[in-house]
């Protein structure tokens, strides 16, 4: 049985999750982390073109830092995380100076890159593979303004790299079950056809990707669960025959059951019989569910099938900038004094000669984050809201002259605003989502090893 | 046979995710009976018409008698999606809780045997 945890749900999630779950599971043999939404590489591809040794999620580094003090202890547990964006080697290398300052004993460092094919798309752009999946419009008009596009490789690099003796194996993009998948292909050996294992370890990894999601985090019945300020990170027992058991550490907080799990498993999915990802295509319709008791459901029944030819791809554009702007509204109708007050922020830049390219006030309180859905909110009675106003244009200046008009509705607005203190708000740059799809067989996925310290 | 007006939450919880300008939400039937209500009446016609102010396309369900759930993708419902959505909840987090507020009409005895245990 192989014992896999997750302890990043996404990049921001608790950067003491790693070295938490390590202490709490001495016996835990892999930590799988995803740094890498669909905007990450976007954000990362600012960070690079200001500074080129950047590009990777710097919090990783932070985290096999506080893991040198297990390794010293003589841990073995195993990292994997896509952590590296779009420098996996930069961030490889910034690691091994870490693991080599602290004096950590002799590891190997895996990398796995060949995921960036920004040049190859821009250089086809009629490629009709590479039209948008959403709008099918073609590449070839938006080609240039493209500022990232990687593929989602699958486990087999991650596999290569644990093969050669790999610790900790950093990735750019990869299919998030992928860095589960893997650890089990390596340990049991099973072969790539082996479609209802793989399907099973992807399955396990589908449930922990999403760190606390699936033990308690964001569910139905959250205030139900006990202890919740200090949730367990997820463990997947991963068995030979592909089926798994998900549990947390004992004496933690939260809950691992059937409803969790259900919960985590109807995630981010579409058409259940067809689950793709690029080492098999997973059907959920036969998977059965045990509660065992004590935070353990174990899932059985996955049935796998040959994955798609394709591997997804995500691009990234540049596509203006956005600004959002928060002021809280007190007293007798206070959605109405809320609504007018955004309208006139928008007034304000219009005699300024910006008429606003998109434009969207919301009164929170009135039911306006789900909008139109709950009339029943909005009762006149009711005395408190927050106003928030958010804005799109492709001209930074006409956002820059919108949040100089903020403040003054403290002094020309409704009485009853106020929470204004925290400054001028700034536009941060949008950027367009591009996904579309390239044949695996032009991709070859590169593995590099730096040993660290003497082997 | 009575009919009263409950709420889905109390026969069904749920979970929302998106996919660039889409969002899916499962729901999940707390009995066996609760799964055979949810089958019959909460369609994608109802769901549909339920999140039309948000701009919905399209709904597309999908059927898990083995976890007794249903997985409703929501084609637009997003509008823009991710970083381009001006709105504040750009992901559609919000939908799980949002579909389980939806008012239905059941019987007070097939409503006892949907509810949890």
């Amino acid at each position: 049985m192989i014992r896999i945890g997750n302890a990043q749900g996404f990049w921001g999630d608790r950067i003491t999750a790693a070295e938490q779950l390590v202490r709490q599971q001495p016996d835990i043999d892999y930590i799988t982390l995803d740094f890498l939404a669909e905007v990450s590489m976007s954000i990362l591809a600012i960070q690079r073109e200001k500074d080129p040794e950047m590009g990777y999620a710097a919090d990783f580094v932070e985290i096999i830092r506080s893991l040198i003090p297990h390794w010293k202890k003589g841990s073995k547990v195993k990292v994997i995380a896509n952590a590296g964006g779009l420098n996996p080697q930069g961030c490889a290398k910034r690691c091994a100076e870490v693991l080599m300052s602290e004096g950590c004993p002799p590891l190997r460092i895996g990398i796995v890159s060949g995921d960036n094919i920004l040049s190859m798309i821009q250089a086809k752009p009629d490629d009709p593979l590479f039209r948008n999946m959403d709008t099918t419009e073609p590449l070839s008009k938006g080609a240039k303004f493209l500022v990232t596009a990687n593929a989602y490789f699958g486990a087999k690099p991650i596999v290569e790299a644990l093969q050669q003796g790999a610790d900790i194996v950093i990735t750019g993009r990869v299919a998030d079950p992928s860095l589960t998948v893997a650890p089990c292909v390596a340990h049991y050996g099973w072969s790539w056809d082996d479609y209802d294992k793989i399907a099973g370890a992807t399955i396990a990894g589908h449930l922990i990707e999403c760190g606390t999601q699936v033990t308690g985090g964001i569910s139905t019945n959250w205030l139900d669960l006990s202890n919740p300020a200090n949730i367990g990170y997820p463990i997947a027992e991963v068995l030979e025959d592909g089926s798994c058991i998900l549990t947390k550490p004992k004496n933690t907080g939260g809950s691992v059951c059937e409803e969790t799990v259900k919960e985590q498993l109807l995630y981010e999915i579409g058409d259940p019989n067809n689950y793709l990802s690029p080492d098999v295509t997973v059907s959920f319709l036969s998977l059965q569910l045990k509660d065992e008791g004590s935070d353990r459901v174990r899932i059985t029944g996955a049935k796998g099938r040959p994955p798609p030819s394709t591997y997804k791809v995500s691009g990234t554009y540049k596509d203006g900038f956005k600004m959002e702007a928060m002021l809280a509204v007190f007293g007798r109708d206070a959605f109405r004094k809320a609504w007018l007050s955004g309208k006139i922020a928008i007034e304000h830049v219009r005699e300024q000669g910006f008429e606003l390219e998109h434009v969207n006030i919301e009164c929170l309180g009135s039911g306006d984050v789900v909008p139109g859905v709950f009339e029943e909110f909005c009762n006149g009675d009711a005395k408190e809201c927050v106003l928030r106003i958010a804005v799109a244009d492709h001209r930074k200046e006409a956002l820059e002259c919108l949040s100089k008009e903020i403040a003054p509705l403290v002094t020309c607005g409704p009485q009853g605003v106020t929470g204004y203190t925290s400054g001028r708000p700034k536009p941060r740059p949008i950027f367009g989502y591009w996904p579309c799809l390239i044949e695996a067989k032009r991709l070859k996925p590169v593995i590099e090893i730096i040993q660290v310290g003497s082997s | 046979m009575t009919l009263e007006t409950a709420h889905l939450r109390e026969i069904a919880y749920a979970r929302s995710g998106d996919k660039g300008s889409n969002a899916n939400i499962g729901v999940i039937s707390y009995t066996s009976e609760g799964y055979a209500y949810l089958k019959e009446n909460l369609t994608e016609e109802h769901v549909k018409e339920y999140f039309l102010p948000l701009g919905v396309k399209d709904v597309m369900r999908y059927e898990l008698p083995n976890l007794g759930a249903l997985n409703f993708v929501l084609i637009g419902i997003l509008g823009e999606g991710g970083s381009r959505s001006l709105r504040i909840d750009a992901q559609g987090k919000a939908l799980g809780q949002a579909i389980l507020e939806m008012p239905i009409l059941i019987s007070t005895e097939t409503l006892s045997h949907c509810r949890k245990n």
